[in-house]
């Protein structure tokens, strides 16, 4: 068995044995990045110098006994978190050259848990995107491609697809990857990963590039279930640096994945069954209810009837938060600039030249709805629609302890498709974007193929602070479904 | 509502993004997409909806009506990072930024 076929649980027993060195497994996954990384273009940044040293301490730790509970684990960092000292690009021609003074919290506690950084990872600019082809430094390639088509390149989903592709084809081990809409769940999804987004405020986000800030939440994507805990396990906790950071004590995650699902009771949304959903997508939801009544779950048909709105709610949120986030990048006070005349035309020229072309266009959709004589018509409405969004949860929750619905209402698609329509790609994350509305726990777990031997997932949803269900259920539907297929592009 | 040229030259320069003239028409056809496709919000009734700011999630235990966000102690907590700051700069003059002139 080689080092990259571990999985993290396995890596971790591998280096406290002292079977494998540190230094072994991080050469490893480097050799892998340098072999893969021109093709699938997953990292932005390569680390390996400060990669090697880091997992020669390790190997000094583990030897004196004194080994975190990630101790020499080679983990990849999606380029929207803050390094110290290692550029943070955000995907941005804006931030091309930017070299953060500071470590962002969630970086700083896996390093603070023996963790091995590899490098960054690509993602669309400013997360902003379903298929990592916004990002200034190239699109990403999805590891897997159709048995029938093997010559089409698929897109990894996003934004978070630098994360997923290298977890998948086995450049990291793990990875950190944020969610604002469905940027872990999706990309998981597409590149047959497991990921999770935990409850609004489990993670802190100091230091995470900001989008739309009542949206964003950081978490892992790993190779399954149980890695994805021991991940969260790290990164979860209160931070007094953010202030949305929620004081609640952080469980073992990893007990809860074995489980099991007996006498939980699993709403099955009924407005998740979309019109023009592909058939393969229906059966593989209806397998998944299957393998919950059989590992002894009560399933419950619920309703969440403002489902429809959740995406046309979220494309006034998010831009209307964006639009502010993203005021700071000026020319000024760091990031690229672009002189002009007077400091007017230096901002405007300078916006111009460092954004995408998506990320300008929510600039300004943001910007129209928070202008005088918008507001209400559109961002107020936008808020009280996301209310009742959350209040159809807060409803369910009285009849069940989680949901189980598909993660993508398809299968990854070619990167030459869909990406001239921007409301078809928003409709990507047509399953996952509520619970960002509603601030809830989600997860997604590799489930199947569909005819054409691409990876399809399916997500739990789970109350606020309880990813202890949401993993307890992910676990039954990871043992049930035994996915172990493989894309053909891996180390 | 449909935007016009105008109108998205002006969300423009609200946005301080420079745009060309001749991308405008482009720009308003995308935007006006997106624009229509979020109208469907008027058909749901929010009479007397409570408008949800924020991620939404209290913290257990949180007494009735408290909001997510946590009060801190006014306090300077920071600073005398001036070699920090200015680390990313595009262009200080010492320990300030640089800007072109901005009165005259």
């Amino acid at each position: 068995m080689r080092p990259t076929d571990l999985t993290l649980a396995q890596a971790r027993v591998a280096l406290a044995a002292r079977e494998l060195s540190a230094r072994e497994l991080t050469q490893a996954y480097l050799d892998a990045i340098a072999t893969l990384n021109p093709r699938l273009n997953a990292y932005i940044t390569v680390t390996a110098e400060a990669a090697l040293a880091a997992a020669d301490a390790s190997d000094s730790r583990l030897a004196a006994g004194t080994a975190g509970p990630l101790e020499g684990i080679p983990l990849g960092i999606k380029d929207l978190f803050c390094t110290a000292g290692t550029r943070t690009t955000a995907g941005s021609r804006i931030l091309g050259d930017f070299v953060p003074p500071y470590e962002s919290t969630i970086t700083a506690q896996l390093l603070r848990d023996g963790a091995v950084f590899l490098g960054k990872l690509n993602l669309d600019e400013f997360a902003m995107g379903s298929s990592n082809a916004t990002s200034a430094f190239g699109p990403v390639e999805n590891p897997w491609s159709r048995a029938n088509d093997p010559n089409t390149r698929l897109v990894p989903g996003g934004s978070s697809g630098g994360s997923a592709a290298a977890v998948a084809a086995r450049m990291a081990l793990g990875a950190t990857a944020t969610d604002t809409g469905g940027s872990i769940r999706q990309p998981a999804a597409f590149c047959g990963v497991a990921g999770i987004k935990p409850t609004y405020g489990r993670c802190s986000r100091f230091g995470v590039v900001a989008f739309a800030s009542s949206l964003d939440q950081a978490g892992p994507i790993a190779r399954d279930v149980m890695d994805c805990a021991i991940l969260l396990r790290s990164m979860s906790g209160f931070d007094p640096k953010d202030s949305t950071s929620v004081d609640i004590a952080v469980p073992d995650f990893a007990a809860a994945v074995g489980r099991g699902v007996k006498g939980m009771r699993i709403g099955i949304p009924r407005e998740y069954r979309m019109e023009g959903m592909p058939a393969e997508i229906e059966a593989l939801w209806q397998q998944g209810i299957a393998w919950m009544r059989d590992a002894g779950a009560t399933i419950v048909d619920v309703s969440l009837p403002h489902t429809k709105y959740a995406l046309p709610t979220y494309y006034i949120v998010a831009p209307a938060e964006a639009s502010s986030n993203l005021a700071r990048y000026d020319g000024v006070r760091f990031g690229a600039r672009v002189a002009g005349g007077d400091l007017t035309e230096l901002y405007e020229r300078t916006r111009a030249a460092g954004f995408g072309a998506e990320v300008q266009r929510r600039i300004m959709i943001g910007t129209y709805v928070l202008s005088a004589g918008y507001y209400d018509a559109y961002y107020l409405k936008a808020q009280q629609v996301r209310a009742l969004i959350k209040r159809d949860f807060d409803r369910a929750w009285e009849v069940c302890d989680a949901l189980l619905t598909p993660a993508t209402p398809s299968a990854a698609f070619g990167l030459d498709e869909k990406q001239d329509d921007p409301v078809a790609m928003y409709l990507n994350d047509v399953f996952t974007v509520t619970a960002n509305l509603a601030g809830l726990p989600g997860m997604a777990v590799p489930a199947g193929l569909d005819g054409q031997g691409l990876p399809l997932g399916l997500q739990i949803v789970g109350k606020p602070f309880d990813e202890e269900g949401v993993f307890a259920v992910a676990g039954a539907v990871e043992r049930a479904a035994g996915f172990a297929a493989m894309p053909g592009v891996r180390a | 509502m449909s935007v016009d040229i105008a109108t998205i030259k002006r969300v423009a320069t609200l946005s301080r993004i420079h745009v060309e003239d001749a991308a405008l028409p482009a720009l308003a056809a995308e935007i006006n997409a997106i624009l229509g496709w979020i109208e469907q919000l008027r058909e749901v009734d929010t009479t007397g909806v409570e408008p949800m700011a924020g991620g939404g999630v209290v913290s257990p235990g949180a007494p009735a009506g408290a909001t997510a966000l946590r009060w801190r102690a006014d306090a300077v907590t920071d600073g005398a990072q001036a070699e920090a700051v200015l680390a990313n700069a595009p262009d200080r003059e010492g320990a300030y930024l640089g800007v072109p002139k901005v009165v005259e």
